[in-house]
């Protein structure tokens, strides 16, 4: 009896959590339209999220495309069909693989930035002395911030796929010798738009939730080391899990 | 404005954090153009009687003037409005750490008005000047000390000319020189202004020196008010221990505990 009440506490606590961040997120988007007027303030964020993740995204789009390449050859070499390769490794990669493995990096890189710097802001009282000189710091500082990473994201997860391409042929082509004409017609006529479609509206989804959770994490982080700390892990750990879950969710709308 | 009336009025205050009362019937004046000092031990919620004027939360019980406003019956918009009348200096200066000192003093002004570039340079320039870091102008937060820090921030409370400066334990962790410039200009600012200044400290010989009226604070109440000087005869223990330092009397040295013997003998495992 007593686990069940347990458990029913905690599932009370989750929705009043979840409630806590839709409203978060409401308030964020009735501000959403003054904010863009300061549109310096969002290219800063873009350039944090975006520029600033490019290096960890494009290497880990080549190596991802390299082993898709590796593990793709293998497999279709079976049925003697490794000209597919291309077609292959386009739609893992622009569907799935893409917007999947760029949102857990955002959020391992640029989400846990966020969440670090706004509980900073947070502990060091520069939210409340924003408050104190009539500043809205939802307006000047989360919504800049959350705006930029939604902007970014579904950029990243472009690069990343693309880049992934490039590795699947290095390794497909190049290296085990498949036809490069066939790899790459194959490619074109296989990928439809609605397969990039898929691959757009997922890492936009993606980067709502990330960026999301990353600044409510830190807005609302306990101002103390070890809060920061916590909202840092937390961002990463609900990110990922929001992400993957979210993945299944639009897959299955998607089919 | 009527120069009479107490720019904050408290009534009857009531407010507790987590169940524990912090007020319960805090009755307290705060008279227009003077330097008001509110003191008290530590944990008697001085900076939260602070976040009680400013309206960053919300009382429990009783009311709470500020400039003739009622904080029960404000909104955010006119929250707002009432803040671009205060200043208020943080225990830390809480600088933005991603502008410059000219920039951080610069922000209201570039947030609430449409000054011109060359307008808004010669405003920070003279608020700089006023708290001697004109020369500080293009230096990052983190490469200033304590005492500097609290300098800028101050210049950027004063940058909208506000009718009212709160300062929240200004003096804490600053070296001598420091807290004399920092006692200087609270005096100095709040005359050549035209100011009401609160200041919030456990400082009592520095703050002494400079303030009108002090409140003392204890146990949720005013204990004790007056000139300082009427603070150093005032018939109270609670207000001898505070202003004397000394370390036990009203305010217990130590926090409640079981029997000291009785627990040391215990068999019990640690706590």
């Amino acid at each position: 009896m007593n686990t069940l009440n347990e458990l029913w506490q905690s599932l009370i606590d989750s929705l009043v959590r979840l409630g806590a961040v839709v409203r978060f997120l409401l308030r964020m988007l009735v501000l959403i339209p003054s904010s863009l007027l300061r549109f310096d303030l969002i290219v800063a964020q873009i350039w944090n999220a975006g520029a600033l993740s490019l290096v960890i995204i494009m290497l880990s789009g080549l190596f991802v495309g390299m082993v898709l390449g590796l593990q793709g050859f293998q497999l279709l070499q079976r049925f003697g069909s490794e000209e597919a390769l291309g077609v292959a490794a386009a739609i893992g990669l622009v569907k799935e693989l893409g917007p999947v493995v760029t949102a857990l990096l955002f959020a391992g890189r640029a989400g846990t930035a966020l969440a670090s710097e706004l509980g900073l802001m947070r502990a060091t009282d520069q939210l409340s002395a924003m408050e104190m000189m009539a500043v809205d710091p939802i307006k000047h500082v989360v919504v800049p911030r959350f705006l930029g990473g939604v902007i970014a994201m579904p950029l990243l997860a472009a690069i990343f796929s693309a880049i992934g391409i490039y590795g699947a042929q290095l390794i497909g082509v190049q290296l085990m010798g498949v036809d490069s004409g066939s790899f790459w017609s194959q490619m074109r006529a296989g990928v439809s738009l609605s397969d990039i479609n898929e691959g757009i509206v997922k890492s936009c989804m993606y980067g709502v939730a990330c960026s999301l959770i990353a600044v409510y994490q830190g807005y609302y982080a306990t101002p103390t080391a070890e809060g920061v700390g916590r909202a840092t892990t937390r961002t990463v750990v609900t990110s990922a899990v929001a992400v993957l879950f979210l993945d299944y969710l639009l897959t299955a709308a998607f089919l | 404005m009527n120069q009479a009336l107490p720019i904050v009025d408290i009534r009857n205050l009531s407010y507790a954090i987590g169940g524990r009362p912090v007020f319960d019937g805090l009755d307290m004046a705060i008279p227009r153009g003077k330097v008001t000092a509110v003191m008290g031990p530590s944990g008697t919620g001085k900076t939260t009687l602070l976040r009680l004027i400013t309206g960053q939360v919300h009382a429990d019980g009783g009311a709470i003037e500020v400039a003739g406003q009622d904080m029960r019956t404000l909104k955010r918009k006119g929250l707002y409005e009432l803040r671009r009348r205060m200043g208020m200096l943080f225990q830390n200066g809480a600088l933005l750490t991603d502008l410059t000192v000219f920039e951080n003093v610069a922000f209201p002004l570039r947030e609430h008005t449409d000054l011109p570039e060359r307008l808004i340079r010669q405003l920070v320039l003279t608020k700089l000047q006023a708290v001697g870091l004109r020369g500080a102008a293009g230096l990052m937060p983190s490469e200033l000390s304590g005492g500097m820090s609290r300098r800028v921030a101050l210049a950027r409370a004063i940058v909208m000319d506000p009718e009212l400066l709160i300062y929240d334990e200004p003096f804490v962790g600053l070296d001598p020189i420091s807290m004399g410039v920092i006692l200087r200009l609270i005096r100095r600012l709040n005359d050549t202004l035209g100011l009401t200044s609160i200041v919030v400290s456990h400082d009592v010989e520095e703050i002494s020196t400079v303030s009108d009226t002090v409140f003392l604070l204890s146990g949720g109440k005013v204990v004790a008010k007056g000139t300082p000087q009427e603070l150093r005869c005032y018939p109270s223990e609670i207000v001898r221990q505070f202003v004397g330092g000394l370390a036990d009397g009203p305010v217990p040295f130590h926090y409640p505990a079981p029997d000291y013997f009785a627990e040391l003998l215990a068999p019990g495992e640690a706590n």
